[in-house]
């Protein structure tokens, strides 16, 4: 048994507008009465509440049938009801604690949600974002069963979110890959080598900080030569990528040169003790950004490097956070296939448990966050599509909600955080507009 | 002797789920699951509808021989325990083949209840508790014309659905004032009285069968008043009883059924004991109680699993609660939580609507403003959100006029709510 799909329902998002209701009673019942609707849209307490099939792991509503007639399909995870075994007794609408399972009057049965093969009506006809189907399931399906092409105890500091990132890609990207790790986290937790060994399992080199885009033209360019498709892959971190890395990345964007480029960016050089990078925030502290009787942290703004690519008109570049694995997912998905007729540019967030100082436990919150505050925002481009935002935030947390989890923002004043929320802001107003086509000085202005 | 971890003594939904639940904790261990019946495991509730022919007997089956395989679980059929020994950890079959146990779960369930009636002896009369009773039954309809449904209790009125169905007359012949008195008050149960006459079902309520005796081709029964009837089926459906016989000398405890904690043990450490065969605590009564009905067996089994497993996750018996649904010439009853009638008025609370006319009820019980009971009849509410609501003690306070207003409504918001 695996992971399944699943419809999620956000309260927050729907106004009961009925059209989920009447989209099923029309998929299911060929009616327009939402009695025969198997998701049941409640008010309660000036909002809306939710009433349908959860597909349980370990279904009551299986157990209380006398007759057989209800059973949880091992592939797609739904529950089913056969018709032919069902007696009508309704033991099952007694074992269900969450309304999912409900006689059904003018039908004279039972009628349950069965997630309409995969495309659930309900879903399609939400116009609020308030229903959504979760295909997570097939990450942990498919890719659960790929090789993790890194050698088990790397020496990530612990809750390393890096790590993470480079299991994840290099397993979807898979064993037919050469790479480039240039000197930073990365390499040095071990994926490069310890006592004369490699902790990667595909070939894997370490260039210089200078030069990784360059050496993996020439590695793609070579196999391309002899016959064989390749992929030339680079596990960068920010400063590998935005500082020191910056002319072979540029010049290999401009010449279109067929690779996947993946920008780790944990926000300085933490590797070698916590400098600040290029794609270090205004305010943060770091080692070369002190904080004491006159330094209060970083004193420019990052560059916003994804976008610099996207100037570059790359044949894909996308942000993605490890927060939002599904969205991840689909930009691995298109930036490998991108990379084997062009450029392909992936910017991957990566909080820092010991540079950033905060518990290694929280990660992927620290993550969520920057995402729900729009310090991060996640988007994809490509020369066709132009800029589209994946995972747009219309009603952010406070950023105060992001920063106070960092111990590096922890001496910001208020005049410092307006700041970045002013910076923020013009960086959610200039990817909007480049969203809609606006042009960029209007969106900014 | 046959050794084995766990032993499981009956194949309906307590045992089953017993079983789901040790497997869920325990990949290995060995299980032997023993059953009186010839067949893979069925559902005694599914058998008024064999009787009618909608369901295939062959077709009722809640397992097949893979999912025994694939848990690794030893399923041996036409095997009736004749004594248990908790001390000695063993099983005596009925052809004294011994199998011992380290842990040992009874879910024998409950057999038919025959009343003390002069004759009943000599006649013969049917019962609906197991698959040869049902194919029995089954076969027996097409012959008769008339048929007398001892017990006006749920089994008694499925039959006696099924058999007018089959174009036989029927009686039925209760003692109590009301059929189904056990799950519905007088003017519910008057309202399927109406629907049950009015599909030509005879129901003697308040009325006590004196006597039967062999008449002609057919029986004849003597009623309390003297009325005679004659008929060519009997079916006796007077209540069960959990099937205890096989523990005489055992030491384990049995009041009307097997007295269990609330992890289902009983009082001996390695037995435990779940489903209609088992005595527990009552959700409102405090005391023990026999709640013999299925989604309490499903429970129930599943405690004894883990606690025989020793899943760290098991949680104590919440307490039974009378409950259950009754589906009838295409209406639908459902009884949850205990009548006012039970409990001690104190804080009690009523609020009853009847459209005898048009066959709708609802009864809402609440004490202290939780919900203590919910009763209806072609009144669309979700029976397990209600149980949930009671099993909670959820506090109505706030919303209780919303409750009574649109119970559905509100309880899918409380659930929505409070345990999404």
């Amino acid at each position: 048994m695996g992971a399944f799909e699943t419809i999620s329902f956000r309260p927050e998002h729907c106004d009961g507008c009925n059209d989920c209701m009447i989209a099923c009673a029309r998929a299911k019942e060929q009616s327009d009465d939402v009695l025969h609707s198997r998701i049941q849209i409640v008010p309660a307490e000036g909002g809306f509440e939710l009433a349908m099939c959860r597909q349980c792991g370990d279904p009551e509503c299986v157990h209380n049938c006398p007759a057989a007639a209800l059973s949880k399909d091992g592939e797609s995870g739904v529950i089913d009801w056969d018709a032919s075994k069902c007696v009508n007794c309704l033991l099952c609408t007694l074992g269900c604690t969450y309304g999912g399972i409900v006689y059904d009057a003018p039908a004279a049965r039972v009628i349950k949600c069965d997630l309409c093969d995969g495309h659930p009506a309900c879903v399609k006809a939400c116009t609020h974002g308030a229903l959504k189907f979760l295909t997570t399931a097939r990450i942990y399906n498919e890719v659960g069963n790929l090789e993790d092409l890194f050698v088990p105890g790397l020496a990530g500091c612990q809750g390393c979110n890096t790590e993470l990132i480079m299991r994840h890609a290099m397993r979807r990207i898979g064993p037919d890959a050469v790479v480039a790790t240039p000197p930073g986290c990365i390499p040095g937790m071990g994926s490069v080598g310890y006592n004369g060994l490699t902790g990667t399992k595909v070939p894997v080199f370490h260039p210089l900080l200078t030069n990784t885009a360059s050496m993996l033209t020439g590695v793609r360019r070579y196999y391309k030569r002899i016959g064989r498709n390749v992929k030339a892959v680079a596990l960068a971190g920010d400063g590998g990528t935005a500082d020191v890395g910056f002319q072979s990345l540029s010049g290999a964007a401009e010449r279109g040169e067929e690779m996947l480029f993946i920008c780790v960016d944990n926000e300085g050089y933490m590797n070698t003790g916590m400098q600040r990078s290029g794609c270090t925030p205004y305010g943060a502290w770091t080692s070369t950004t002190p904080v004491g009787e006159r330094g209060r942290g970083k004193t420019q703004d990052a560059k916003n490097l994804p976008l610099l690519m996207v100037m570059h008109h790359c044949a894909y570049v996308a942000t993605a956070s490890t927060a939002f694995m599904e969205d991840l997912y689909d930009k691995l998905d298109r930036a490998i296939a991108a990379s084997e007729h062009g450029f392909a540019y992936l910017h991957i967030y990566s909080p820092c448990t010991t540079g950033w100082r905060f518990p290694s436990d929280q990660n992927i919150e620290v993550a969520r966050k920057a995402v729900q505050t729009n310090f991060v925002l996640l988007w994809e481009f490509d020369p066709q599509g132009g800029l589209r935002l994946t995972h747009p935030v219309d009603d952010p947390f406070p950023l105060a909600e992001y920063v106070k989890e960092l111990g590096k923002y922890r001496h910001l004043s208020e005049e410092q955080i307006a700041h970045i929320e002013a910076s923020v802001a013009r960086n959610v107003s200039f990817v909007q507009g480049l969203a809609a086509g606006r042009p960029p000085t209007a969106a900014a202005a | 002797m046959d050794q084995t971890h766990y032993l499981i003594v009956g194949a309906s939904h307590a045992a089953l789920s017993a079983l789901h639940a040790i497997r869920l904790h325990d990949a290995e261990g060995d299980i032997t699951v023993l059953t009186r019946d010839q067949s893979l495991p069925y559902s005694p509730t599914v058998l008024p509808y064999v009787v009618s022919g909608r369901s295939k007997p062959e077709r009722v089956f809640l397992r097949d021989e893979e999912y025994f395989a694939r848990l690794k679980v030893k399923y041996r059929c036409g095997v009736a325990v004749k004594r248990v020994s908790p001390e000695k950890g063993a099983v005596q079959l009925a052809d004294g083949e011994e199998i011992g146990f380290a842990k040992l779960l009874l879910a024998t369930g409950a057999a038919p209840v025959l009343p003390a009636i002069p004759g009943l002896a000599e006649v013969k009369f049917h019962v609906l508790r197991t698959m040869n009773d049902a194919i029995g039954l089954r076969e027996a309809v097409p012959k008769i014309k008339h048929a007398l449904v001892l017990g006006g209790g749920l089994i008694g009125m499925h039959a006696a659905e099924n058999l007018a169905k089959g174009f036989v007359q029927v009686t039925v012949v209760e003692l109590q004032r009301h059929v189904l008195s056990g799950y519905f008050d007088a003017d519910a149960s008057g309202i399927i009285e109406r629907i049950f006459a009015a599909k030509g079902v005879q129901l003697l309520t308040a009325s006590r069968l004196a006597g039967l005796a062999a008449h002609v081709d057919c029986w004849r029964a003597t009623l309390g008043d003297g009325t005679q009837l004659d008929a060519d089926l009997l079916l006796v459906a007077a209540g069960v009883a959990p099937v205890t016989d096989f523990l005489d000398g055992s030491g384990i405890q049995i009041d009307r059924g097997v007295l269990v904690d609330d992890w289902m043990r009983t009082n001996a450490g390695n037995v435990w004991a779940a489903g209609d065969v088992a005595q527990a605590r009552g959700f409102f009564e405090g005391e023990r109680i026999l709640n013999g009905i299925l989604p309490d067996a499903v429970g129930q089994g599943r405690i004894a699993g883990m606690a025989m497993a020793g899943d760290a996750g098991a949680k104590p018996y919440a307490g039974g609660v009378p409950l259950n649904t009754y589906a009838f010439f295409g209406q639908q009853a459902v009884s949850v939580g205990v009548q006012e009638t039970a409990l001690d008025p104190a804080g009690v609370e009523v609020h009853k609507q009847v459209d005898a006319e048009r066959a709708r009820y609802l009864k809402i019980v609440l004490r202290d403003g939780r919900l203590a009971g919910i009763f209806g009849i072609n009144w669309a509410f979700d029976p397990g959100v209600m149980w949930e609501l009671i099993l909670r003690r959820i506090d109505l306070g706030a919303v209780k006029q919303a409750f009574l207003a649109s119970p559905q409504q509100t309880a899918r918001g409380l659930m929505s709510k409070t345990w999404r």
